[in-house]
């Protein structure tokens, strides 16, 4: 992806994302977070994750962030009044967080690993055919060779393949937090 | 087999009756009676047992085994143990007899006897004991015995503090008591039996020609254990809790502070003799201090009313004077003369014997009459009771004159001339002068006493109205007064064990000295309080006992209350607070600056999580490389 | 070049963002949502590894399955978390985060 995009969606998403630190409306933020996430998203396709930054779209931005809103408006939530700033928390978050970026920097800047680039290591589409193994299934295997990516099937792959327990715990562990939300959100009936 | 007997029957009267005597109620008493009766049937019986001179320790009951240290209840039965148990075991019957009608009226008879008899127990273990930690556990069970017993009507706020007193100035002489068998139990290597003792001092590793001999450390030894006598037996300076003793009833008064208990201070000192005899030092202040005793409490005696307090300040008279007799002796034997004949007697065990009698006697006749003056105790409301108790007169005259020392025809006059005697020899005229003037005294306010309370006319309307008491309180009185008598005669003597020294011809000083004191005491005692109705004399020193209490309670006073204070002082800065207060403290600050960490504001939760992370990358990315890793 | 370093780099502000939000505000509910992004951040993390870590010249996968797990969990995550804000809001009328203060002390 030409650079240019690349800092684009990048500022975007740090943009956006700085706009749901400081803004006063929670409404404002909510909606400041859904197009950060699409930002994010963006960066997700360039990194050649087509299934993920669907992913992300819908869910995140689409499911996630709609609850947000709903629960914003369901509680009615005011704009904050010009309360007195809470300072110590202010100062200590910005410290951390400059600290944190400074240092994270720093590592990002100075591991050989980070020097790599997506022209440097570029997706061997045609040869991997050959090379996957048990994952060579035909629908597979021909969109290699016409060289595309079939990133859906090779994440349904990997997860059916490798991490089928895993999903059926995910599938639980989604029940459960069904029930509790039903739960959570009864209002305590008075005793007759 | 006889001395379990005599030592188990009133332990366990006394425990049946602690525990049941709800349900006992006036059987209570009978067991109680009916164990003393026994109990002096198996004494006499005993006094039939030959003496085994090899093995005179039996051992009853092994009763602390640890290690190397062994502390056992074993019975010591010899001539001196036997004859002292005897004379305990006797008027303790006829006190518990007497008790039958003297306590007839109180409420808490079962209680009464329960304590007898575990005084009767704990006198018993003093007697018969073979070594000294044995003698030391009953010592301290009598002190028991003797504050349960002051302390019989502790509803009255005089009898409560005078039972406290007896304890407490009892526990400080028991200290000195500790400490010097302490001092024996070190020195001995660990073993304080009677007779290994004596073999040790005069054969052993404490003779004086011994290698590691000491004379400080056996004068040391003796005079701590003559501090339990002198709390025990009341010499100067812990006689101030035996007059205030009389609180309790009557017959304890005959019993404890008579007979038996006050004088287990003397049978101790003379079971531990060759101690005393081993340092002149100690034998000296012995002496002294039984002399001065004497003479102190005879002149506190010639002022007193209440009649229970006259004869309290003679038994301590006559204490004084059985301590005088065991330093005496002592210091004759060190003086090179042996004591003579194949079976010594010794002139303060003789003393003992004949006085518990004499002595009894007169606190059961003064029982009996504050019983008929319906519990009236000063003499000066009394008067004609020649004419209206005469029985009790004349028992109670019997023992004034054996007390006195009448020339010959009683047992007192023997034992006093054996204590003169044995003042004389030890060849320190102070001793024999200061003795001699005592046996004035003696006389002097005894005689007061009888013209007091018994001749004139009666005085007030009670001593008016008395009558003679019940049989059961008389019987023991005339036993005793043939006791009185006969006591000092061989006839009585020798089969009672009574370790009376052998007939010598008696010095012509002493027996001078014996008859011209007492004359002249009566004499004078005649002369001054025939028919008055109130004390001529007025001695305010003597009347208020030389302010010793007083004394007493500046000292606690100002030295005690002093100590209290730095001592408090001391534990609140270094024990309480060094030790206990400063950690808390650190404990407490440490505690509230960590609960900040845990400030449950979640917020904060988060930043100390951040600080953390930014921390350790820090460490990791940037410092441990740097240091080789 | 847009280098791996580039997308960690814009992750690593994504997270301090995110961490900086959820110190210093006051509303409960916007610091969850910074508490999302900081999740977020994690995922372009990993999804940048998954495509520089080649695996028979393809992406590796496991990383993506991760993230869609952690996507996933993070949904979840979300719907309770609401749940309970909605409760604590029934109580204490509010939803500023010093009124929650019966853990405090």
């Amino acid at each position: 992806m030409p650079p240019l995009l690349f800092y684009f969606f990048a500022l975007i998403t740090l943009g956006f994302g700085f706009l749901v630190v400081t803004g006063r409306n929670p409404v404002t933020c909510a909606l400041a977070l859904a197009a950060s996430f699409v930002g994010l998203a963006a960066l997700f396709l360039s990194l050649d994750a087509y299934f993920i930054a669907v992913i992300q779209i819908l869910v995140y931005a689409g499911a996630v962030m709609v609850l947000f809103l709903f629960i914003i408006m369901l509680l009615d939530i005011k704009t904050e009044e010009g309360k007195k700033l809470n300072l110590p928390a202010i100062v200590s978050g910005v410290l951390l967080a400059v600290l944190l970026a400074l240092q994270i920097i720093a590592v990002a800047g100075s591991t050989p690993l980070a020097q790599k680039s997506t022209q440097g290591s570029p997706l061997a589409l045609a040869d991997a055919a050959g090379k996957i193994g048990k994952a060579a299934l035909p629908t597979i295997t021909n969109d290699l060779k016409a060289g595309e990516l079939p990133d859906a099937k090779l994440i349904g792959f990997t997860l059916f393949d490798q991490y089928g327990f895993h999903l059926q715990v995910i599938g639980l562990l989604l029940l459960v937090g069904t029930i509790g939300v039903v739960v959570l959100s009864k209002r305590e009936r008075s005793a007759p | 087999m006889h001395a379990s007997i005599i030592l188990l029957l009133p332990f366990f009267s006394a425990l049946v009756i602690l525990l049941g005597h709800r349900q006992l109620k006036g059987a209570a008493v009978l067991i109680s009676v009916g164990s003393s009766v026994i109990s002096f049937i198996a004494c006499v019986a005993l006094l039939a047992v030959a003496d085994d001179k090899d093995n005179n320790i039996k051992l009853l009951l092994p009763f602390l085994d640890v290690g190397h240290f062994h502390a056992n209840i074993d019975v010591l039965i010899d001539k001196q143990s036997r004859g002292m148990m005897f004379i305990v075991s006797f008027i303790g019957m006829l006190v518990h007899l007497f008790s039958l009608g003297y306590m007839k009226d109180d409420d808490a008879k079962p209680r009464f006897f329960g304590s007898l008899s575990l005084f009767m127990f704990s006198m018993t273990g003093i007697v018969l004991a073979g070594n000294l930690i044995m003698m030391f556990i009953f010592w301290e069970l009598v002190g028991l015995s003797s504050y349960l017993l002051i302390g019989h009507w502790y509803q009255k706020a005089s009898a409560a503090e005078a039972c406290k007193k007896a304890f407490l100035t009892n526990r400080i002489g028991d200290f000195g008591f500790m400490i010097g068998i302490l001092l024996l139990f070190g020195a001995n290597g660990g073993n304080v039996n009677l007779d290994d003792l004596a073999t040790a001092f005069s054969s052993g590793p404490l003779r004086p020609d011994a290698p590691g001999y000491s004379a400080g450390f056996t004068a040391a030894a003796a005079l701590c254990i003559f501090l339990g006598a002198v709390g025990k037996s009341a010499q100067f300076p812990l006689h101030v809790w035996l007059p205030d003793a009389m609180e309790g009833p009557t017959p304890v008064s005959a019993l404890i502070h008579a007979a038996t208990m006050v004088a287990a201070g003397v049978y101790m000192l003379v079971r531990v003799s060759f101690l005393i005899e081993a340092s002149p030092l100690a034998a000296e202040i012995i002496a002294g201090i039984g002399c001065f005793t004497a003479l102190l409490a005879a002149l506190m005696a010639t002022q007193q009313n209440d009649i229970k307090r006259v004869l309290a300040y003679s038994t301590l008279s006559q204490l004084g004077y059985m301590v005088m007799a065991v330093g005496a002796v002592a210091m004759h034997v060190q003086h090179g003369h042996e004591l003579h004949g194949p079976n010594p007697g010794h002139p303060a065990m003789f003393h003992l014997y004949t006085h518990a009698f004499f002595k009894a006697l007169l606190f059961l006749g003064s029982g009996a009459i504050i019983y008929a003056c319906h519990h009236e105790q000063d003499i000066w409301k009394m008067g004609g009771l020649r004419k209206h108790m005469p029985v009790t007169f004349y028992t109670f005259a019997i023992g004034t004159a054996a007390l006195m020392g009448l020339p010959y025809i009683t047992s007192g006059f023997y034992s006093k001339e054996g204590v003169l005697g044995a003042a004389y020899d030890s060849g320190c005229s102070i001793l024999f002068h200061g003795t001699a003037l005592t046996a004035l005294l003696t006389s002097f306010y005894m005689t007061r006493l009888v013209i007091v309370a018994f001749f004139g006319k009666p005085r007030t309307e009670s001593a008016h109205h008395a009558t003679e008491v019940p049989m059961i309180m008389l019987l023991p009185l005339v036993v005793l007064a043939v006791f009185s008598i006969f006591s000092a005669w061989d006839g009585f003597a020798t089969p009672l064990q009574a370790l009376k020294p052998a007939h010598e011809p008696p010095h012509d000083t002493v027996l001078a000295a014996s008859i011209l004191a007492f004359l002249i005491g009566t004499g004078g005692a005649i002369y001054l309080y025939r028919g008055k109705d109130k004390d001529p004399v007025n001695i305010k020193l003597f009347a208020n006992k030389f302010y010793f209490d007083e004394i007493y309670a500046v000292i606690i006073r100002i030295c005690q209350d002093r100590l209290a204070w730095i001592v408090t002082a001391l534990e609140r800065i270094f024990v309480d607070g060094l030790i206990a207060r400063l950690p808390t403290a650190i404990v407490a600050r440490l505690g509230a600056a960590t609960r900040m960490l845990q400030g449950g504001h979640l917020q904060g939760y988060t930043f100390l999580l951040g600080s953390g992370v930014i921390a350790v990358v820090y460490l990791v990315v940037f410092v441990l490389p740097r240091m080789g890793h | 070049m847009i280098t791996l370093g580039h997308y960690l780099v814009v992750s690593g502000m994504l997270f301090a963002l995110g961490l900086a939000g959820v110190i210093a505000r006051r509303n409960i509910i916007i610091v969850y949502m910074c508490l999302e992004m900081m999740l977020s951040a994690a995922n372009l993390a990993l999804v940048g590894f998954s495509r520089f870590h080649l695996v028979n010249g393809l992406p590796d996968y496991t990383a993506q399955s991760l993230v869609f797990f952690t996507i996933t969990v993070a949904a979840a995550e979300v719907a309770v978390g609401l749940a309970i804000i909605v409760a604590l809001f029934r109580s204490k009328q509010s939803v500023d985060v010093e009124s929650v203060t019966k853990l405090q002390g």
